[in-house]
Parts: C-alpha cells; sequence; structure tokens
C-alpha cells in the first residue's frame, strides 16, 4: 500500500461540521505522517548499575532516516543504549542529542521517540483502536483526527477493522503490529524497537522483518533496532553497531562490517569465521605477510590488518565462503593464500557443501561451497589444500586468551 | 453448606419461644416483618460499613502502591508488618482499641492534656468508634487485593505509557487505575460484606446507642431465643453479599475474583 497522499482520507469521515484536524500543533493537520525523522548522537555515554559498567563510553551517530542496529549478544549494553535513549534510564556520564537538541535529562512523555517494546507491552485494559490512539489522547489531538490517523496507521499495519478487538484476542504477529502502529501513529522523529522480533516463530520473524522494511521505507522515520540476531541485523539495516561489553566493537554496513571485522569478537559473531594465530612478519605498502602457526606465511591487504598497537600477535581470518577446497596436489595461484589439511566432516546442504578441515597447525576450518561444481566433491578423509585470494584475507586483533566469546541468545 | 441450608430453613419455620422448638410453616412472613421492626439497624449498618470500606481504601491505596511499587526486596517484610497486628484476635484487637480511644486514653488524655480538646470530648459510645473500629479491624481486606492488583500491573505497560506522552498523572489515572478496578471491587466486597454484619466493633466500641444488624442478629438468637427472626435477618444479609457478588461477576467477570481470594 502506498503512502496516502495529503487531503485523502481513509475509512468512513464522520459527517459532523467540526473542522477535521483541528491539531494540538501547527503543520500537524492533513497528513498521517510528516517525515521529519532526526539524527541521534550518543556522546561519551556511560551507564553504571551498581558495580557493573553496562554502557562504556558510547559514541555513536545514527543518520536521520536510517535503519540502523544495534547488535549484540545479551548483556552487551544494547537494550540498556536504547532505553536511555527512551527516557528510561539516565547515563551516568555523556550526552543524548535527538535532532541537535539535547534530551539527556528529559523524561519519555517529552521526546520525540517511541518505542516498540520486546513484549510488546500493548494496554491489556483497551481495545485495539484504544490502543494506538493512546499516544495522540495524551497529545489532545481532535478526535476525528484521531479517528482518521489510527484508521490510516491499522491500514499500514495491515490490520484493518480490528479496532474493536481485544489485545488478549491477537496472535502474536498482530499484537507486534499493534504495537508498531502503537508507536509509529505519534510520528516520532525516531522510532524504537527493542528485540521485537523474539516472540514470533522463524517464519513469521521473516515475513515481519520484510514488512517492517517497508514500513521504513514508506514513512521514512529513523529506525534504531535492537537484536541479538545477527542476520535480521544485517538484512535490514543501513548499518549496525556490534556491541561487547558495554563497546562498539565495529560499526558500518553490514557488508562493511562482515567483510572487514575488525576485532576478533565481530568476526565470530557476525557470520563465521575461521581464525589463525600468527604473528606479522614484515608490511609492506602492498602486502603485510603474516607467519602463523605451522609455518605457512600468509598475505593480507595492508587496509585489511588491524592489531593491537602494541603486539604483533594477530588472527588471519577468512569467511567460510570465500575458500575453495582442491586435491591435494593442485596448483595454487600466486594471489591466493593456502593451507593444507584433512577433511573431517563433509555435509551436502542442498545449496552446498559445508566442510570442516583439520589443519597441520590443530586448528579446524569451515568451508562452504555453493553446489554450482560438477567435480565429485571431496569426502571425508580426503587430502586437500584450502585457498582463498589474498583479498579476502584479514587480520583482527586477538582476544586475550582468557575471554570467552558468549553467544548466548536473549536477553 | 449444611449451617448454611439449616439457616435458610430456620427463617421460614416458626419457634416456639418457651422451648425452642421450631416446625416448618413455610412462614414467609418473617422476612418483610423483620425488615419493618429493623430497618433503621440495616441503615446504620449500610452506612457504618459503606463509610469504614471507603476510608479502608483512601488509607490502604498508598500503602499497597508504595509496597507494590518501591518495596524492592522487601515487598513481603513491609506485608508482614502490615499483617502482624491481626496475628490477634479480633475481640481483643477491638478491646485494645477501645483503650486507645478511651476518654482519658493515650490519644483523647494527650489531647485533652494539651488543650487541643474539651474536657469533655469523647469518642467512644458513638459511631465514630465504631467505624474507626471496622476501618482498623478490616484494613488488610482491603489492603491485600488492592496490593495484589498493583503488583500484577506489568511495569512494562506502564513504561510503555510514559513513552507515549503519558504524564505521571495520566499513566495513574488512565493504566494503573483502570488495570486496578478489579482489585479495588475485589476489595470493597471482602471489606464491607463482613463489616455489614459485624456486631463485635459496635458491642464493644458503640455503647448502647448505634445498633448494627449484626448485633440485632445475634440478640435474637441468643438473647431473645427468637430463631426464625435472626436466621430471616442473616438471610437479608446473604442476599446482599450474593447480590454484590453478582454484580462484580457481571462487570468484571466470574474469572477475576478468584484470583483475588
Amino acid at each position: 500500500m502506498a503512502l496516502r497522499a495529503e487531503g485523502e482520507t481513509a475509512g468512513p469521515v464522520e459527517p459532523s461540521e467540526r473542522t477535521p484536524g483541528k491539531a494540538a500543533r501547527p503543520g500537524r493537520t492533513g497528513r498521517i505522517l510528516a517525515v521529519e525523522s532526526a539524527d541521534v548522537e550518543f556522546v561519551g555515554i556511560t551507564k553504571e548499575f551498581h558495580d557493573l559498567t553496562a554502557v562504556d563510553d558510547l559514541n555513536l551517530k545514527v543518520e536521520a532516516g536510517e535503519f540502523f542496529s544495534l547488535l549484540g549478544p545479551s548483556g552487551c549494553g544494547k537494550t540498556t543504549s536504547l532505553r536511555m535513549l527512551g527516557g528510561f534510564e539516565e547515563p551516568t556520564r555523556g550526552r543524548i542529542l535527538l535532532g541537535g537538541q539535547d534530551v539527556t535529562n528529559l523524561p519519555p512523555y517529552r521526546r520525540d521517540v517511541n518505542t516498540v517494546f520486546q513484549s510488546y507491552a500493548l494496554f491489556p485494559h483497551l481495545n485495539v483502536f484504544e490502543n494506538v490512539a493512546f499516544g495522540l489522547r495524551r497529545r489532545r489531538f481532535d478526535r476525528a483526527e484521531i479517528r482518521r490517523r489510527v484508521s490510516e496507521m491499522l491500514e499500514i499495519v495491515d490490520l484493518p477493522n480490528y479496532e474493536k478487538r481485544q489485545s488478549s484476542q491477537l496472535s502474536g504477529g498482530q499484537q507486534q503490529r499493534v504495537a508498531l502502529a502503537r508507536a509509529l501513529v505519534n510520528e516520532p522523529k525516531v522510532l524504537l524497537l527493542d528485540e521485537p522480533m523474539s516472540a514470533l516463530d522463524a517464519k513469521l520473524r521473516r515475513q515481519m522483518q520484510i514488512e517492517l522494511k517497508r514500513i521504513q521505507a514508506q514513512v521514512g522515520i529513523t529506525f534504531l533496532y535492537v537484536t541479538h540476531d545477527q542476520e535480521e541485523a544485517m538484512t535490514m539495516s543501513n548499518r549496525l553497531a556490534v556491541m561487547w561489553h558495554g563497546r562498539i566493537e565495529g560499526m558500518g554496513s553490514p557488508k562493511d562490517v562482515y567483510d572487514n571485522p575488525t576485532t576478533e569478537f565481530v568476526a565470530s559473531f557476525l557470520g563465521a569465521s575461521n581464525l589463525l594465530p600468527g604473528t606479522i612478519e614484515s608490511s609492506a605498502a602492498d602486502v603485510v605477510r603474516v607467519a602463523v602457526a605451522g609455518g605457512a606465511t600468509m598475505h593480507v591487504p595492508p587496509q585489511r590488518v588491524s592489531r593491537l598497537e602494541t603486539s604483533d600477535d594477530v588472527k588471519v581470518g577468512v569467511r567460510p565462503e570465500k575458500i575453495g577446497i582442491v586435491e591435494r596436489g593442485s596448483d595454487v595461484p600466486a594471489t591466493h593464500n593456502a593451507i593444507t589439511g584433512r577433511v573431517v566432516v563433509s555435509t551436502f546442504t542442498g545449496v552446498g557443501n559445508q566442510y570442516i578441515v583439520e589443519t597441520a597447525i590443530g586448528v579446524n576450518i569451515t568451508v562452504y561451497a555453493q553446489n554450482i561444481g560438477h567435480q565429485s566433491a571431496p569426502r571425508s578423509g580426503d587430502e586437500v589444500i584450502l585457498t582463498w585470494p589474498v583479498e579476502h584475507t584479514f587480520t583482527v586483533a586477538p582476544l586475550p586468551t582468557s575471554v570467552e566469546i558468549n553467544e548466548t541468545e536473549g536477553d | 453448606m449444611v449451617p448454611l441450608a439449616f439457616m435458610l430453613s430456620l427463617s421460614l419455620k416458626t419457634c416456639d419461644p418457651a422451648t425452642g422448638a421450631c416446625v416448618m410453616k413455610w412462614h414467609w412472613g418473617e422476612f418483610p416483618s423483620e425488615i419493618s421492626l429493623y430497618h433503621q439497624e440495616f441503615i446504620t449498618s449500610l452506612y457504618f460499613a459503606a463509610a469504614s470500606t471507603i476510608v479502608d481504601l483512601i488509607v490502604s491505596f498508598p500503602i499497597a502502591y508504595w509496597i507494590a511499587f518501591y518495596g524492592g526486596r522487601r515487598k513481603n517484610f513491609f506485608l508482614l508488618m502490615l499483617l502482624v497486628p491481626f496475628f490477634v484476635s479480633f475481640v481483643i484487637r477491638t478491646i485494645v482499641w477501645e483503650f486507645v480511644l478511651a476518654n482519658n486514653g493515650v490519644v483523647l488524655g494527650t489531647l485533652k492534656h494539651l488543650h487541643l480538646l474539651p474536657s469533655g470530648f469523647h469518642v467512644l459510645g458513638t459511631g465514630y468508634a465504631v467505624m474507626a473500629g471496622l476501618a482498623y479491624n478490616y484494613l488488610p481486606f482491603t489492603a491485600l487485593p488492592l496490593y495484589v492488583a498493583l503488583e500484577r500491573i506489568d511495569r512494562r505497560v506502564l513504561e510503555a505509557a510514559y513513552d507515549l506522552y503519558a504524564t505521571r498523572r495520566a499513566g495513574f489515572l488512565r493504566v494503573i487505575l483502570p488495570l486496578t478496578v478489579p482489585g479495588i471491587f475485589a476489595a470493597f466486597l471482602l471489606t464491607f460484606i463482613p463489616m455489614f454484619g459485624d456486631y463485635v466493633n459496635q458491642e464493644i466500641l458503640g455503647g448502647t446507642s448505634n445498633t448494627m444488624i449484626g448485633t440485632v442478629i445475634q440478640n435474637q438468637f441468643l438473647v431473645n431465643f427468637d430463631f426464625a427472626g435472626g436466621a430471616s435477618l442473616s438471610a437479608i444479609l446473604l442476599v446482599i453479599a450474593l447480590v454484590g457478588i453478582y454484580l462484580y461477576a457481571r462487570l468484571l467477570g466470574s474469572r477475576t475474583i478468584e484470583q483475588y481470594l
């Protein structure tokens, strides 16, 4: 459904003398969604709970109209960051700017942002219409205006004629749409979404992702989306930030962050990575040589090298789908890195094959090969060479060995 | 159920005051005659019970609200504090209350000593003493259902209200209060109905005036040996209680009753 043009109305219009759209604010009459999104800036935001630092010196700018995701495992500080923007938590230090205006100390009801809560948090004593109308009523919009906006919004979220239903009579997906409508109908400058898909089953989730993306494109409002689902974040966002322990570990477009992870955490949390411990041998303008355990040397493009300033220890990484798998003894092009190994697991997945290859240095490497070839796939036990283009090789700073990456889901 | 059935059948029997023997005569006339005799006591009871229930609602709402929202980890401790006085027998508590309200007791004596009250001022023996006693004795029956209702409110729903431009006042009026309505009604029923039939407070604190219907029933049974009359009055009380519960079920659904009992 296309966004309605100004002046057009949806649903039955009350035949009354009352002037429609005597709105509380000037310039708010007529259209349903004034595209007036704003940018968001977190400046040195820190949030401490007793002895726990939930968010640690967060600096982040979300551009107006952007679909931005905060991605990370549970307890990484993503939800706390969102709640500080919503006004439900006060930062210990730092400032939050909304459209350039400092909102750090404003209560939630004085901020032009609205939230879709994880559990939807619909008002159980109100029907769908009153749930959606809640924000408009608080801002004392005209009755006819409220009716018009609510029914238009319910059409946008694909729930027309659901006005009279009680929220308890709705399915999870429908409740989610009501929660979305209830927030969007207020034309917030930024919409905050706190894991809105986590209560939906996989199929519905896929469908709602597409729906949400469509609605965002349609209304043009800045979306700040919190999720622990890396695939969801990559599918939907213009840009995303990967958070861990209250800090941003990597930020950029999904492709950027995926292809160019800067830390070991990002490399493992966002998709799968094969990481080989190594030491930088030499740095030239065109290539960096890294000696990995077992004697092999990997070539890495200098712009894809990130490491700690204090040490030459790095981890060399490559994504599983970038790797080619060939028989032992085949020629390796000079533009490729290579490592030998033995296939331990070979799985056919339909769209391709997944291999786990044990290398001489004890690290298992995962390989995804697409199902496009004619040659017979290697079987477990086969000796193989893994090769991949130098340009797809990256290095990340290794984590301290004591730190475990915890990928537990949910908050 | 057996005593109840016995009582209901008794209300239709005719008894001999001398022997106490009762014979079933399907005598419905007992009801109108009792009502015409004691309608004043019904009205007094209604007035005392209603006023005391309202006092209890007003007093216990902030207490229940505070414990539910700000009690933190000590919620159970605060609830216990609220209940501790009620581990003592009902009659004893009321007698202690009599000492508290005595003409030269802790409260009035002190106020009189400070010349804040004239020396002839008294509370005991008035309707106010009865209402104070009723309000005191039934406070937990109001506070607990209110607490349960407030405690059950999903804090995220309240956050959603603030997010949707509700001020704290609007959040209270539009979300907390409507979601507490079943609890308020349950508190009202649990307090009002037993207060209506209460006689202990009136006996101990009310002196000879302000007779409540509970006292009448007690006298019918134990003093006048008018079993049929007492049973009829009890049956009338029962009907009033059932009407209240019926209204509750119609307005708020029968399922919500179970949650508070």
